[in-house]
């Protein structure tokens, strides 16, 4: 029982440490290829090749000045960037990143917990990063932040819905809402094969679940400043960008496991690299597609996203569940 | 927040519900102030808008951050010393600025300018124009969310820079053109080096195109959006791109051509879509004509020899009399209008800025559109507040 306990506290440890890694590299990841796609290097200065600028950068956050807004309402505005980075966490502990393997005679899974409904509760905690950016552009008591929370709400909630739907295909599929069970469907073919519309519409989705270009709509800092974090300074600050970047990574990490084989290797005389690093490499090019959309795109109008959601994604979401049905019917499944 | 057009108020149940929603839920429009500190209002604009949800439903126009009383100034100042504070009216293109008000004072003192010089002075407000279209096409694509697209045109604009580094010895705030001609001739080497920037500038030019032109996103940003008919914009005296990118055929280097834009072949970019489209679009074709403007200055300028200054007077003392001179600057028609008593200083010196005229269709062009079509708005018309103010 305390080999069990000691053995989930390590895995949860280790996951936590390199979410973070992802984290910190994200944002210099963020900063080069920006850079590199707009015809200039990005940091350079601090450690080689500007490695060390996620450390000074961190520093530089965590000695600014805390200002908190006079007038705002206080629990909420502190609670806020809290609730940001949570949803996150929570989520990695349902994904996984390997195949079981043998240590000192135990069999250890490589995920934290395989729930039969892990991706229920993907969806049930990746809903409460809404309460951040609501929380944050109300409880600012600002006319633009609220402006940014007004924006978020409407389009967490009709996107949400996009997201679930776009899963509901995978679901069909596989008949398991476990993670575990999905990436082991896709030992000979990846999901994306079967699917490739789903994927399509949850990465649009994903993407506006993340608020990233071209959907970045509650924080459009050329129209709302900074949107819902206009009036944050400080570490409260880089909270929200701590959870930007780790809903980055495990949406990233989600859609690998869902559509891309999770930890299997595409091609089979490569399969004697370790699951996990296929897991990894295959996050790292997700998490680069959306660096770069991000840098390619303008951006869309708030009226404009939401005609998107629901006259296309929505019947394209609904139509994909549909034929999905069909050809399950009509060919005993796939 | 109750959405226009939704509810006929002019029925009983519009009126209802209007009733409830102002007097029940006691709603009101949201004001806002955008700006003077704002990231995209371009300097120091402040607009005051009425919301209704994101709906626009008033816009104010408030302007004087950057008063510096240039006018006023210019009456303290000898004519060639006022030159430099031309400069700074619209400093992103400040040959166009100089070149408006030179060619004033010497149509005032009926100054004949060397052949060389007009060249040179074509020329070098043709690169202005194509640095000022760069800076604006870069502006506006990152208040629409297109960030890439900033980078790219200011790796352009560094080239012509250096250009106007090598020419006046500033970068920015140049003052290279003099009453009767230009400071002094270019410096070897300027000839190839801008031959270089014509060649590689229409292939850059594509890169922006590739980035947005036919981008679904920027399309949908942009057509539609901010519209003015032809005659709305005559009305509100608009000039330069946005008039043209109404549908309007009216370029001053054309209509009343100046200095040697006869002699040369190009075309007035005109689209009449009305919209912020159209006007990215003039734009566009205008930076292109202008490169075609300026190899042929330089075809010129390498077999044409001579002086590049008019022979004037060491005072500068024009008769007494007023004159009123325009060019076609990057953003529309710059105008100077001097009063002369015969003194070495002006008696009084009127700016007709484009840009102060292009501000005041805002209200017009963006009543009943969403905040995020404001910025689209704004960086449409290209406003520079150095000029709006003086």
């Amino acid at each position: 029982m305390i080999v069990a306990i000691i053995v989930v506290a390590v895995k949860l440890l280790i996951l936590f440490a390199v979410l973070m890694l992802f984290v910190a590299y994200g944002t210099l990841a963020e900063r080069k290829v920006s850079g590199h796609i707009q015809d200039r290097l990005g940091p350079y200065h601090c450690g080689p090749h500007g490695l060390l600028q996620p450390l000074a950068d961190g520093l530089k956050l965590f000695f600014k000045e805390d200002i908190v807004a006079a007038e705002s309402d206080k629990i909420l505005y502190y609670l806020a960037p809290m609730i940001a980075i949570v949803p996150a966490i929570l989520a990695i502990g349902v994904i996984p990143f390997g195949e079981s393997i043998t240590l000192f005679g135990r069999k250890i899974d490589l995920v934290v917990t395989d729930i039969n409904v892990a991706l229920l509760y993907l969806l049930a905690v990746s809903s409460f990063s809404v309460y951040a950016i609501v929380f944050g552009g109300w409880s600012s008591n600002s006319k633009y932040p609220l402006l940014g929370g007004l924006r978020s709400a409407a389009q967490f909630i009709s996107y949400e819905l996009i997201l679930g739907l776009s899963i509901m295909g995978v679901i069909m599929v596989v008949g398991s809402f476990s993670l575990v069970d999905i990436v082991h469907y896709q030992k000979s073919m990846w999901m994306v094969v079967y699917q490739p519309l789903a994927f399509i519409i949850y990465m649009i989705a994903a993407t506006a679940e993340l608020n990233r270009l071209p959907f970045d709509l509650p924080e459009a800092e050329s129209e709302l400043v900074g949107g819902y974090h206009t009036e944050y300074s400080s570490m409260k600050f880089a909270m929200f960008f701590l959870g930007e970047y780790a809903n980055m990574t495990v949406t990233s990490a989600v859609a690998v496991c869902l559509f891309l084989g999770g930890w299997y290797s595409p091609v089979s005389f490569l399969s004697w690299i370790p699951g996990p690093i296929w897991f990894v490499v295959k996050l790292v090019a997700v998490f680069f597609f959306l660096l770069w959309l991000r840098w390619t795109y303008p951006r869309f109008r708030y009226d404009q996203l939401m005609v998107f959601s629901w006259k296309y994604l929505l019947p394209l979401a609904l139509v994909n569940i549909l034929a999905t049905g069909g050809v399950m019917i009509l060919f005993g499944g796939i | 927040m109750m959405e226009k057009g939704l509810m006929d108020k002019g029925s009983v149940e519009g009126q209802v519900v209007d009733y409830l929603m102002r007097e029940t839920l006691k709603t009101r429009e949201m004001w806002i102030n955008m700006g003077p500190q704002h990231p995209s209002t371009h300097g120091v604009l402040r607009l005051i808008l009425a919301l209704e949800g994101e709906r626009i439903v008033d816009t104010e126009v408030v302007i004087g951050y950057l008063h510096r009383g240039m006018e006023k100034l210019a009456e303290a100042k000898t004519y060639p010393q006022f030159l430099p504070y031309t400069d700074r009216l619209d400093y992103i293109s400040s040959h166009a600025m100089n070149f408006g008000y030179v060619l004033a004072v010497e149509k005032l003192m009926g100054i004949e300018v060397p052949d060389r010089a007009q060249y040179i002075r074509v020329m070098m407000a043709e690169l202005t124009r194509i640095s000022s279209h760069l800076l604006w096409l870069a502006t506006h694509a990152l208040d629409i969310g297109a960030m890439t697209v900033f980078l790219y045109c200011f790796r352009e604009r560094e080239m012509i820079l250096d250009l106007c580094e090598m020419a006046g010895g500033a970068r920015l705030t140049t003052s290279y053109f003099r009453i009767g001609g230009v400071a002094h001739d270019l410096p070897d080497g300027f000839i190839e080096q801008a031959r270089e920037f014509c060649r590689i500038f229409p292939k850059k030019a594509k890169d922006y195109d590739d980035l947005i032109l036919k981008n679904r996103i920027w399309l949908s940003r942009t057509v539609n959006v901010a519209k003015i008919s032809g005659e709305e914009a005559l009305n509100l005296g608009l000039t330069g791109p946005n008039i043209r990118g109404s549908g309007v055929y009216w370029d001053i280097r054309k209509d009343e051509p100046y200095s040697n834009y006869d002699k040369l072949d190009w075309e007035i970019a005109v689209y009449d879509g009305c919209d912020v489209y159209a006007r990215y679009l003039v734009r566009l074709k205008e930076m292109r004509e202008s490169c075609k403007i300026v190899s042929q200055c330089l075809d010129v300028l390498e077999k044409l020899d001579g002086p590049v200054m008019a022979k004037v007077p060491k005072v500068i003392k024009p008769p007494e009399g007023e004159v009123y001179a325009s060019v076609e600057a990057p953003k529309g028609e710059l105008g100077f209008y001097i009063v002369s008593d015969g003194s070495p200083k002006p008696y009084r010196l009127k700016i007709k800025a484009p840009s102060f005229a292009n501000l005041i269709s805002i209200p017009t062009m963006v009543k009943g559109h969403m905040v995020a079509d404001v910025i689209a708005a704004i960086g449409s018309i290209d406003v520079v507040l150095g000029e709006v103010d003086r």
